[in-house]
């Protein structure tokens, strides 16, 4: 054994207590019923609501708080109730409910082998959507792989979601992505990457460049819980805070990074949002599952920024309902009972009550607007399925493989895209029959 | 000179059936079980047992302080490996894809790499980077990449890939016992069964393939050396990980008489059995799934050129991924399979 060649004592010093390493440990795990006495959850209405052009500090004690604007009774309440029209709630609820039917259709899809991979962001769907109706429509979001409801309530169509999610013929990003992983310029939405919290540096850049040209616009990423721990968090936010840069830094706080509960970034410390209190930024943290409340937040944030008062953190503290991905099976490391009682509800269901409580929806609306969904989510998939999907490959020239690798297509890789059209007529030698030829 | 190790005692050791997954897994229980200094450590791997399951059941039975899990940092995994190396312990880090690996680097490669060199031997980085690589498991261009060539050209990393489930138990334990710190690289597309490269056909268990008897208890081959998958006269075929059984099938079905070596460790290189090979054949192909500017077959071709170049009777031929990002959807159209290796071979025996 060669540890014996490391040179160390194995004798404890004397008159020291021995130390103990401290590995952090979820309060529930399989099989387990769960209470939620410890988590403290204030109620709505009561959070100040600072000037957006606060010192960042006057933010401070909300980092540590939760702003949340529907109370029990679901009437929206407090300084932070961003008091919307009837019309702009009824689109953001059916953005929500579209996201999640949509969110439906593609894991059943997935099931059903018309593609590899998917991930849903089921009860997290205010993280994103009213998050990003506070935002301009031409703010750049950087967004992690859960924040799809962006893109549908900037209007990408659905059919073209699902074209990439089908790596299909009419996939626009030429079925080289893996699924979920959109791109749309067109719609202000950076294209995602597979690899965690890198889009936050370049959204803290992106910021940047819009400060140094005298632009308008401003940007916003997302990030999970778990993937705060990277150092790109670290990097982002010192910039951010260096350069005052008009950004916004969303943390989905969905207590589930796969396996790993948010203890293990650090929350068995402090919050998420009390990150913002060390770099000097300013913080909030909200109740994602309350629409109006993440809304406020992030129109706080988006108007803070614009007027040159920099950076924003904010912790939106949710739940993830469903699993990783279609690749993970939360039932082997967490508590059934955990979702399903989690104490801030559900985000759709909330806004629904919230303008039945208005007067201005109704059960009944509610039903007919999902059954109207669900057949819209229908027609798209029967309309993304005449482009092919995943299962039945091929469906690009394999030239495509070989373009946009760099901007002009070298020497080697002319040859290389040659040798892959004469291995296609060999492997697939009726290639008619599948798709466009090679 | 034999390529083949001669584990004279384990020809009577009790023999089970194992997946490569559980072949690491065994590797890691015995040597948490045999060292008291191992420390498995990653994303997922505690209470879960890791996404791909390769540490399950490890933290029940040894512990929390022995297994567990980390933040979601690949710079924080490898750095704190550096120091729980620098006390004493031998950590054997997961980093959950290849493609994850790189915030990791300036831990690797500036300071693990370099520790033994720059302290003059005061501090030492024995640590096991275990890592999922290579594609064919339609996982995009962040779940498929074959890295390898950046850390063999770092000087101070081993780099280690198993192409079986014996030798996958074998070598880990060899790469942990390791005092330098060596980068195991499983590749994920055989951790259930060997890939021949026809990815339309079911997948064969590994259960059917000879290499899945795996010796109880506590055995090791020794890095830097090569298998032998097959000894022929035709020509030399240098591949590791799933390639060597892309290429072993491709030389069945064209009933070439290859003389095969699994390279098993790319540093430190089995450069003995690689010129007995070629001097033997005179004909060489070498097979990478990684791209190909630059890649370790450059370097293998390199190395005979300047060995071997006397005994060559035709161009070395390498067969690799193309030099693109890994596509989703045409992942078998990039995957170096049977066609391009085909090719290669009937270009190689005409010359």
């Amino acid at each position: 054994m060669g540890s014996s060649d490391i040179p160390r004592s194995d004798i404890p010093r004397a008159n020291r207590p021995p130390l103990s390493f401290h590995v952090p440990e979820p309060s529930f795990r399989p099989g387990d019923t769960v209470e939620y006495a410890s988590l403290n959850i204030p109620a709505a209405g009561l959070q100040p609501r600072p000037d957006e052009g606060c010192d960042a500090h006057d933010t401070h004690p909300l980092c540590l708080d939760l702003i949340r604007v529907l109370g029990d009774d679901h009437r929206a309440v407090g300084p932070w109730d961003p008091r919307l029209e009837a019309d702009t709630l009824r689109r953001m609820l059916r953005t929500m409910a579209l996201t999640r039917a949509f969110d439906e259709r593609m894991y059943r899809g997935q099931r059903q082998g018309k593609t590899s991979f998917y991930m849903k962001c089921t009860g997290e769907e205010a993280t994103s959507i009213a998050a990003g109706m506070a935002l301009a429509g031409d703010d750049m979001v950087f967004p992690s792989y859960r924040q799809q409801g962006i893109l549908i309530a900037r209007g990408y169509p659905l059919v073209e979601m699902i074209n990439q999610i089908y790596s299909n013929r009419a996939d626009k990003l030429k079925g080289r992505q893996l699924p979920i992983m959109y791109s749309s310029r067109d719609h202000s939405f950076f294209t995602i990457s597979g690899n965690l919290a890198t889009q936050l540096p370049q959204a803290t850049g992106f910021a940047m460049a819009s400060a140094i040209k005298g632009d308008s616009r401003i940007a916003a990423a997302w990030v999970g819980e778990g993937s705060t721990a990277e150092g790109d968090f670290h990097s982002a936010l010192t910039f951010a805070a260096v350069y005052n840069a008009p950004v916004i830094f969303n943390v989905v706080n969905n207590q589930w990074a796969i396996s790993s509960f948010s203890g293990f970034a650090g929350s068995e410390r402090t919050t998420f949002a009390a990150r913002a209190i060390g770099y000097g930024i300013a913080g909030l943290r909200v109740d994602g599952n309350d629409a109006l409340a993440v809304y406020a937040a992030e129109k706080w944030a988006a108007d803070r920024a614009r007027a040159n008062m920099g950076p924003t953190l904010i912790e939106h503290f949710t739940y993830r309902a469903e699993g990783h991905s279609t690749s993970d099976d939360p039932s082997q490391y967490r508590s059934a009972a955990e979702g399903k009682e989690w104490p801030l509800g559900d985000p759709i269901n909330r806004l629904k009550l919230h303008l039945i409580a208005l007067g201005e929806w109704s059960e009944e609306q509610q039903a007919e607007m999902d059954r109207g969904l669900a057949e819209e989510v229908k027609a798209a998939t029967k309309e993304a399925e005449k482009n092919g999907i995943l299962g039945h490959g091929l469906h690009h020239p394999f030239a495509t493989m070989f373009e946009d690798v760099f901007e002009e297509l070298p020497w080697h890789l002319k040859e290389q895209s040659e040798q892959a059209i004469r291995e296609r007529a060999i492997k697939w030698p009726e290639p008619a029959a599948k798709g466009p030829a090679a | 000179m034999t390529t083949e190790e001669a584990p004279v005692t384990l020809a009577d050791a009790p023999v089970r059936r194992l997946n490569m997954i559980e072949a690491i897994n065994d590797a890691l229980d015995i040597m948490l079980a045999h060292d008291p200094d191992v420390v498995v450590l990653g994303e997922d791997v505690g209470f879960f047992g890791g996404v791909f399951r390769a540490t399950a059941g490890l933290q029940k039975k040894h512990g929390k302080n022995r297994v567990f899990d980390t933040p979601i940092s690949e710079c924080g995994i490898i750095g704190v490996a550096v120091g729980m190396g620098a006390y004493g312990l031998r950590p054997v880090p997961e980093i959950q894809f290849a493609d994850y690996i790189y915030p990791g680097l300036d831990q690797l490669v500036s300071e693990a790499a370099r520790l033994r060199y720059r302290s003059a031997g005061e501090f030492i980085a024995p640590m096991t980077v275990r890592s999922p690589f290579g594609g064919g498991i339609f996982g995009g261009q962040t779940h498929s990449q074959s890295p390898e060539a950046l850390f063999t050209h770092v000087s101070g990393i081993k780099t280690v890939i198993p192409a079986t489930p014996h030798d996958a138990k074998g070598l880990l334990i060899a790469a942990i016992e390791d005092n330098d710190p060596v980068i195991f690289f499983e590749p994920k597309r055989i951790y259930n069964g060997p890939f021949t490269g026809y990815y339309d056909v079911p997948v064969e268990p590994w259960s059917k393939h000879a290499d899945s008897a795996v010796p109880e208890g506590y055995y090791k081959i020794p890095l830097g050396k090569a298998r032998s998958v097959r000894s022929g006269e035709a020509l030399t075929v240098l591949a590791y990980g799933t390639m060597v059984h892309v290429a072993e099938r491709v030389m069945h079905d064209k009933g070439i008489d290859a003389d095969i070596l699994d390279l098993r460790t790319l540093v430190p290189l089995d450069i003995e059995a690689i010129e007995a090979s070629v001097r033997k054949t005179g004909r060489v192909l070498i097979v990478h799934e990684a791209t190909r500017t630059s890649g370790f077959g450059a370097e293998l071709a390199a190395l005979i050129q300047e060995r071997c170049f006397y005994h060559l009777e035709a161009p070395i031929e390498r067969v690799t991924g193309f030099d693109t990002p890994y596509p989703h959807s045409l992942e078998w159209a990039y995957f170096p399979g049977p066609v391009r290796i085909g090719e290669a071979v009937d270009r190689l025996m005409k010359a």
